[in-house]
């Protein structure tokens, strides 16, 4: 019964932590370059810029939800599954979701990175 | 990318490891949290370790959200991955544990994978759907 829950709270992080990931990098490619912003106009700018854009806020609601399942899923004990197995599928959902919805080119050389990764997370949990 | 930037990113390595450690902690001292005590749960935010970890994870947030504003969320994710590799070695040379053929393989593979992204351009140079474009780098030219 805990392995349900512990691959549900898996499913959860991966697509919350996705879209949360491509909801913030789509919100802070419309604030701008946050050093530049920085220097030009001070700190306050660039707070009021990255707060005044909504999807931040979505982006950050779904950080919480991936959050709060991750401790769940802490919680049942299942530490070695739970943490690569949802950071390695996180790794190759951001990839496809990157390309489709923020439009960044995924070269050859940017997959295979994702994939070595995500097989490398997965591995060290063996 | 400049040298600021890159410790940017070994910024958001250094933070998320560190944070998550002190949270998986802090998450074994509590013990299993109930779905029947929601309050409980939220509660946990009082256990030292969870707080400390939780100050960790708000710096590496705000580095995270700096390396989105330059860089491709596909550039900065493999990027920022050597967290994993930093924790064996912290376990291998810090706390003497036996580190696996095939965690050493994982190891490897990550290393690799970092290695792949970081020397590639960082950004995709700027599409018109963006409000406030960016001046294209010379590095994200094709």
């Amino acid at each position: 019964m805990n392995e349900i829950y512990a691959w549900s709270a898996v499913l959860v992080i991966t697509i919350a932590a996705t879209a949360g990931d491509v909801l913030l990098a789509y919100s802070m490619k419309r604030v701008g370059d946050v050093g530049e912003l920085w220097k030009a106009h001070g700190l306050l700018a660039v707070l009021g810029r990255v707060l005044s854009t909504p999807t931040f806020f979505l982006g950050v609601g779904a950080m919480a939800i991936a959050f709060y399942s991750l401790l769940f899923g802490l919680s049942w004990g299942n530490l070695s599954l739970v943490v690569p197995a949802s950071a390695s599928l996180t790794f190759i959902a951001n990839a496809i979701a990157a390309r489709f919805f923020l439009h960044e080119r995924v070269c050859r050389r940017r997959w295979i990175a994702a994939l070595l990764v995500a097989a490398g997370v997965a591995l060290m949990a063996v | 990318m400049t040298f600021r930037k890159y410790l940017v990113l070994a910024g958001i390595t250094v933070f998320s490891t560190v944070g998550d450690s002190l949270l998986a902690r802090g998450m074994k001292e509590l013990g299993g949290a109930s779905l029947h005590n929601v309050s409980g749960f939220l509660l946990t935010v009082l256990n030292p370790w969870v707080a400390a970890g939780i100050v960790l994870l708000i710096a590496f947030f705000a580095s995270y959200m700096s390396a989105l504003s330059w860089a491709d969320l596909t550039y900065v994710l493999p990027a920022t991955s050597l967290g994993y590799v930093l924790v064996a070695i912290v376990a291998r040379i810090g706390f003497h544990e036996q580190i696996s053929p095939t965690r050493w393989l994982g190891i490897a593979f990550i290393a690799a994978g970092v290695g792949i992204v970081a020397a590639a351009p960082s950004v995709t140079p700027t599409p018109a759907r963006l409000v406030q474009p960016q001046p294209a780098s010379e590095e994200a030219k094709p």
